[in-house]
């Protein structure tokens, strides 16, 4: 059974994403929300931390934490995927557990 | 006797997450009553504070990005924007909202507030304050 990796942080201020990425296990999920949605916009200089990870973990973001921070849908990595707050339930209630990466 | 001082506001954090953008912007405020000579940096995740297109209706919380707007009428007309700080977060200055002020020097015209520099020309800037407040 799989993980539900919860990262929160910018990926710019501090390695919490970088960290999770690495640590993750084929089939698990990462979720961005708060500060970590910044995480999944393409064209920055951390973007390749989740395009490394492409058909190994699948990574969903929170809408409401994208609208937020003026992120528009276009500017996301190729293959994640938006997710509101009940999606946000039904991810934790998929996977075997969560990991928070504070 | 007063003597005018140079006041920089380095902000370092996004939005939202954290409560120091909105803090720094409410010091900014309460200190523009004090003709001081004021200006703001932006720079790291501070960049972020200047997105255009916040919506925060999803959060419930308050969407303070317009208040960036209305810093000119408080007399504060200078925000650097570090173009490093943005380029390595994927943004360009058209991802930023225009910010203006009225020139009351030049017939209240509209001129911009946020003025691009790159990271040497930001040391610069923060080096010749007298004070700097970190958020």
């Amino acid at each position: 059974m799989s993980t539900l990796h919860m990262v929160n942080k910018s990926p710019f201020e501090r390695g919490a994403m970088q960290s999770c990425l690495e640590h993750a296990l084929e089939g698990d999920g990462v979720l961005l929300f708060e500060d970590g949605v910044y995480g999944a916009v393409k064209g920055s200089a951390v973007t390749g931390l989740i395009e490394n990870k492409a058909g190994s973990v699948k990574v969903y973001v929170l809408g409401p934490d994208l609208a937020a921070r003026g992120i528009a849908g276009g500017r996301l990595i190729e293959g994640i995927t938006v997710v509101d707050y009940p999606g946000f339930v039904d991810l934790v209630t998929a996977h075997k557990g969560t990991q928070s990466w504070l | 006797m007063s003597q005018v001082k140079k006041f920089l506001y380095v902000n370092r954090k996004a939005p939202y997450g954290t409560i120091y953008a909105l803090e720094s912007l409410e010091v900014v405020l309460i200190g523009a009553a004090f003709d001081q000579d004021v200006s703001l940096a932006f720079i790291d995740d501070g960049v972020f504070q200047l997105a255009k297109g916040q919506d925060t209706k999803g959060l419930g919380v308050k969407n303070f990005s317009p208040t960036y707007r209305a810093l000119g009428d408080y007399g504060v007309t200078k925000l650097y924007v570090e173009k490093e700080a943005l380029a390595e977060r994927g943004l360009s200055e058209d991802d930023l909202m225009p910010v203006t002020y009225e020139d009351e020097n030049d017939g209240f015209a509209e001129k911009p507030s946020l003025i691009f520099v790159d990271r040497a020309e930001m040391a610069r800037v923060m080096a010749e304050q007298d004070v700097i407040l970190s958020f």
